[in-house]
């Protein structure tokens, strides 16, 4: 089931006269991984700010066709191109969560960098709070490291752990699907682990989408792959398809390395 | 034959640091011999009316104070207005005229004030040498808080709209927190700057040689009255005002050094 449905998107950046994406139609699915791969400029990473609408944030970006998102308190489907409204932004956002590249702690406690989106959404009692930052803390592998420390600043943690603190952050406000812009890529290989181990255990509770450079990445944690070339998207299929079985030639010679 | 230029400039630029250093190092021991000759403990226990500068070093710092209050908001909800709201053209005029404005000699800020202020009001007062103050630290304060911002990653700021904040909170709790103390010190810093100013004050607030707290008339200022106490005749008034502008160098330095000390522990 999609939690997610991209049909006929397109998408223009401003002062752009050809659009970056080009009539992209693909799900997200319910407690799955979706990778997105493809080489840099392929609109990979376009598409991930797409769905949950960060680009607003600059003006002039232009969107064609639908992206629907699975509203749980009407049990419909919502095209999320249609807000307009500061509420509605802020409602999205609490249900499509979103992890970058580097990892961006607030300077703040580390307790009040976990709160942070649960005192946006109103939780005001304190013992809820607590409770809540715990689970988060928890869920996102970090409990142990931290349990002790939650008042000292988030910005003493090392890069794998304030990453992991990320993760806790847009966990806590229980999104409907996280999205993650190459999570992994400023982080050693042995935080790389945690946090690739950390996203196959948080996809019970989650779906998740991903954007990586890394294949072996997509290959080892993602459910459905897709790759993208030149603001199109190529293939879309299970990830095992993608990497043993592609359809296009594109995607077989991307996926041996033979570009990009 | 390089390496012998290379020996040549690197000769001269030495010379010439050393005179720039040689001269400075000259001011400031000039400045602590004669100022701490004249010194005494006294000097804060007295008004300028008795011999002494207490009502100075007050006056001074209720003007630079009163100005920082003024402008200190003023310049901070500026630069975050042209960094995070301002867009396009109307920011970029602000941006530049505030720049313009701060290398607008000292001397026409304090005239600017004396006509719309000293003129309309009647009189100098302290009310018209704060506002010139404040007219003097603002572009200090727009230009600072607008740098500042502009080093906060803009992922930060995508970070906290990503959680749901809308763009004001995620100014407020998240972005300023992170440039805070870039700004702090560039705010002590204009504060350094415009406690030390002569010209803005010269003919707004001028002077008192009593105790004051009413902004309505001429208010006692330290920078003012070295200049008047340096005019005068007479050796002992000359010898107060070494030992005024020896305090006064003092003061200026002590807060320049804390906003370095706030930047170099703050930063790692």
């Amino acid at each position: 089931m999609p939690v997610m449905n991209i049909k006929d998107f397109s998408f223009t950046y401003p002062g752009v006269d050809s659009p970056s994406l080009k009539n992209i139609n693909m799900k997200i699915r319910k407690n799955k991984i979706t990778a997105l791969i493809g080489p840099s400029g392929c609109g990979k990473s376009t598409l991930l700010r797409s769905m949950n609408r960060i680009h607003d944030l600059y003006p002039g970006n232009k969107y064609d066709g639908i992206i629907e998102l699975f509203n749980t308190d009407t049990n419909e489907m919502q095209n999320i191109l249609d807000i307009k409204k500061e509420n509605e932004f802020i409602e999205l956002r609490q249900k499509v969560g979103m992890i970058f590249q580097k990892p961006t702690p607030f300077p703040m406690s580390i307790f009040d960098n976990v709160a942070y989106g649960l005192k946006i959404a109103g939780i005001k009692d304190k013992s809820e709070l607590e409770g809540r930052v715990e689970q988060a803390l928890k869920d996102s592998v970090l409990w142990k490291e931290v349990q002790d420390r939650l008042s000292k600043s988030a910005m003493g943690l090392s890069g794998g752990q304030q990453q992991r603190l990320c993760i806790a952050r847009a966990v806590a406000v229980k999104p409907e699907v996280i999205l993650f812009d190459e999570p992994t890529s400023a982080l050693d290989p042995i935080s790389t682990g945690a946090i690739e181990e950390l996203l196959v255990e948080l996809k019970k509770d989650v779906s998740i989408a991903i954007v990586t450079h890394n294949m072996q990445q997509a290959s080892r944690i993602s459910d459905h792959t897709a790759f993208m070339y030149l603001g199109d998207l190529i293939e879309f299929d299970k990830t095992e398809n993608i990497f043993l079985n592609p359809k296009e030639k594109q995607t077989e010679d991307y996926i041996t390395g033979r570009f990009g | 034959m390089r390496l012998i230029i290379n020996k040549i400039v690197l000769g001269l630029s030495t010379l010439s640091a050393l005179i720039g250093l040689a001269f400075l190092g000259w001011i400031l021991i000039t400045l602590f011999m004669k100022g701490l000759g004249s010194f005494h403990l006294s000097l804060f226990l007295n008004d300028l009316i008795d011999g002494g500068l207490r009502n100075l070093i007050v006056g001074q710092f209720i003007l630079a104070g009163i100005a920082a209050t003024i402008g200190i908001p003023l310049g901070m909800a500026a630069g975050i207005y042209i960094q995070e709201y301002g867009r396009g053209k109307y920011a970029e005029v602000i941006r530049n005229l505030s720049d313009i404005m701060m290398s607008a000699p000292s001397i026409v800020i304090g005239a600017f004030v004396y006509a719309i202020i000293v003129v309309p009001t009647g009189g100098t007062s302290g009310f018209a040498g704060a506002i010139a103050l404040a007219i003097m630290m603002l572009p200090i304060v727009i230009s600072t808080t607008d740098n500042m911002l502009s080093l906060v990653p803009k992922e930060l700021r995508e970070a906290g709209i990503a959680l749901g904040a809308s763009k004001y909170k995620v100014i407020v709790d998240i972005v300023i927190k992170a440039a805070k103390v870039g700004i702090m010190t560039g705010i002590l810093l204009a504060f350094a700057r415009i406690i030390g100013e002569t010209a803005p004050l010269l003919f707004t607030s001028e002077t008192s040689n009593y105790f004051s707290l009413d902004l309505t008339e001429s208010f006692p200022s330290l920078t003012v009255s070295i200049y008047d106490l340096a005019n005068e005749p007479e050796e002992s008034s000359r010898d107060l005002a070494w030992a005024a502008s020896f305090i006064l160098t003092v003061l200026v330095l002590t807060i320049n050094l804390a906003g370095r000390f706030i930047t170099r522990n703050k930063k790692r």
